[in-house]
């Protein structure tokens, strides 16, 4: 069966399409045919982050308006032939998306693809209450800060109330934390929150935590997912939380401060 | 596989018993119960959206009110309430309540039973079993995270086997026990039990309230916070006391 993943939040900025970039390709990369739908219209960065703005010729909403095929808009990942990317309109506002064109798309693609991937745009408006609707996993991307938990609490209640599993009363969706951006020295000086602090107030499962990190940057200038740079922290943190979520079990990573090489030798525990 | 439309049963009449809220009349003035009804679905709209209902008009009619039921049920589905059943009219209020679908339950317990092999369902359908003994409101029990924006109101008791988030608001007719971190607000008696109390296992809340009298969480001090406790009414002052 296929399984319609949301990448959300509530707040922007977070990290959702940098998520939802390097977990479809994650996916792909193990063996999934995936897909990834940028739901952000009018924005359009997923494929920016993809590497593959010069072959939008089609959008998701051309799809919606039958103005295209789906095979006409999907666009076949460079690095790997397993992912496809459907990118949002640059041209259109949100209100070119229904519930009713959506749920259409996301039919045609679950008889294809084993995952799909949808990155929200901000906010709990339209554009992010389609991009949660037919989910049946939420990856909830959250920063160490009060205004980006308290955000994605929000989303949590809507996830559990406003989604077509639970309008249908179907078993809820299954919700995962992601804590982006993390800096331990800063939570050791108290200017962010702790992964202790986030998941007391959200007490949600913790997929994983993904350092802040400048190899994000770069993956994002280089139009190719952080996920491939297999040297990088982030890379790596994406790595294992495609992991865990396919069911491995892998140790957390990436929350205590980095020894150094002065630390490694005399540092000790 | 065939459905042999002839052979095969594709329904069945069952007997169950509902709870609903009864709505009992006291005074015939539609514009002060107009006035009512809004202010009580002002304090829970979600609960009371499409919510069904029924009709006790006893008192009126043994203090020989007259009212217009028509009228009546016109203004009630305005409010967004669902009337389905009227109880103790008279005649003439029955039949008009019947005129606008709305069924007449008598003073007994009324059971619908499946009439035997019925070629087509009566319309409209049978009314649901209205419990005479729906008095003690039944205790709201919710097994999950309330998080920030959502509500629940529960007519009784409220019990809640999860955290409740800041920015959550949870209400009860009666008490309310949160075995979690209760970050958000409770009030609980909303409709002015003074002997309601607030139970929770771990305090952090932004407001609580009962009978409408209220602590914001500047007011809490340090030696309940973060502890289980109760809190209830005495003289009109919330007490904390931990547990
Ligand atoms: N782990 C990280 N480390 C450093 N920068 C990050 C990280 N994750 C995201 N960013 C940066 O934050 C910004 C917002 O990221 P993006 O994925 O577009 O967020 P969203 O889709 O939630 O708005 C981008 O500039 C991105 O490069
Ligand atoms: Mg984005």
């Amino acid at each position: 069966m296929a399984r319609i993943i949301v990448v959300t939040s509530g707040k922007g900025g977070v990290g959702k399409t940098t998520t939802s970039a390097a977990i479809a390709m994650g996916l792909a990369k193990k063996g999934h045919k995936t897909a990834v739908i940028d739901f952000d219209v009018g924005l359009r960065n997923l494929d920016l982050i993809m590497g593959c703005e010069r072959r939008v010729v089609y959008d998701f909403v051309n799809v919606i308006n039958g103005e295209a095929t789906l095979n006409q808009a999907l666009i076949r990942d460079k690095n790997c032939n397993l992912l496809y990317i459907l990118p949002a309109s640059q041209t259109r506002d949100k209100d070119a998306l229904s519930q009713e064109g959506v749920g259409k798309i996301l039919d045609e693609l679950k008889k294809d693809f084993k995952y799909i991937v949808c990155d929200s745009p901000a906010g709990i408006e339209k554009g992010a209450h389609l991009a949660m609707y037919f989910a049946d996993d939420a990856f909830i991307v959250t920063n160490p800060e009060v205004s980006s938990v308290r955000d994605s609490d929000r989303m949590l209640g809507i996830l559990s109330s406003k989604s077509r599993r639970a309008e249908q009363n179907e078993e809820p969706i299954r919700e995962y934390l992601l804590l982006s951006r993390y800096a331990p020295d800063r939570v050791k000086l108290g200017e962010m929150l702790s992964v202790d602090d986030v998941q007391e107030i959200l007490s949600l499962h913790l997929l994983g935590v993904i350092p802040e990190s400048k190899s994000v940057l770069n993956a994002s200038n280089s139009g190719m997912p952080v996920i491939l740079d297999e040297k990088s922290d982030a890379g790596q943190a994406y790595a294992d939380i495609v992991a865990r979520y396919l069911g491995e079990e892998r140790p957390h990573r990436f929350i205590d401060e980095k020894k150094g090489l002065f630390g490694m030798f005399f540092g000790g525990k | 596989m065939s459905i042999d439309a002839q052979k095969d049963t594709i329904l069945e009449f069952k007997s169950s018993t509902f709870s609903v809220p009864v709505l009992v009349l006291v005074s015939n003035d539609m514009i002060a119960i107009e006035q009512q009804l809004k202010e009580k679905i002002h304090l829970a709209p979600e609960f009371f959206k499409n919510s069904p209902l029924v009709l006790d008009v006893q008192e009126l009619n043994k203090n020989e009110l007259d009212i217009n039921v028509t009228k009546l049920i016109g203004t009630i589905r305005a409010l967004g309430l669902l009337p389905i059943g009227i109880r103790k009219g008279s005649t003439e209020q029955n039949l008009q309540a019947l005129k606008l679908g709305v069924p007449v339950h008598t003073s007994h317990h009324v059971t619908v039973v499946a009439p035997e092999q019925k070629q087509q369902p009566p319309q409209p359908a049978p009314a649901p079993v209205i419990s005479e003994s729906a008095v003690p409101a039944p205790t709201t029990m919710i097994t999950h995270p309330v998080r920030s924006g959502q509500r629940i109101y529960a007519v009784g008791d409220l019990v809640i086997l999860a955290q409740v988030s800041a920015g959550a608001e949870i209400m009860a007719e009666g008490n309310i026990h949160v075995y979690g971190s209760l970050r958000g607000r409770a009030l609980a008696g909303v409709q002015g039990n003074t002997e309601a109390r607030i139970f929770c296992s771990d305090l952090q809340a932004e407001l609580i309230s009962i009978a409408g009298n209220y602590k914001i969480s500047e007011d809490l001090n340090g030696t309940v916070l973060h502890q289980p406790v109760q809190i209830y009414l005495q003289n009109h002052t919330l007490v904390i006391k931990d547990i």
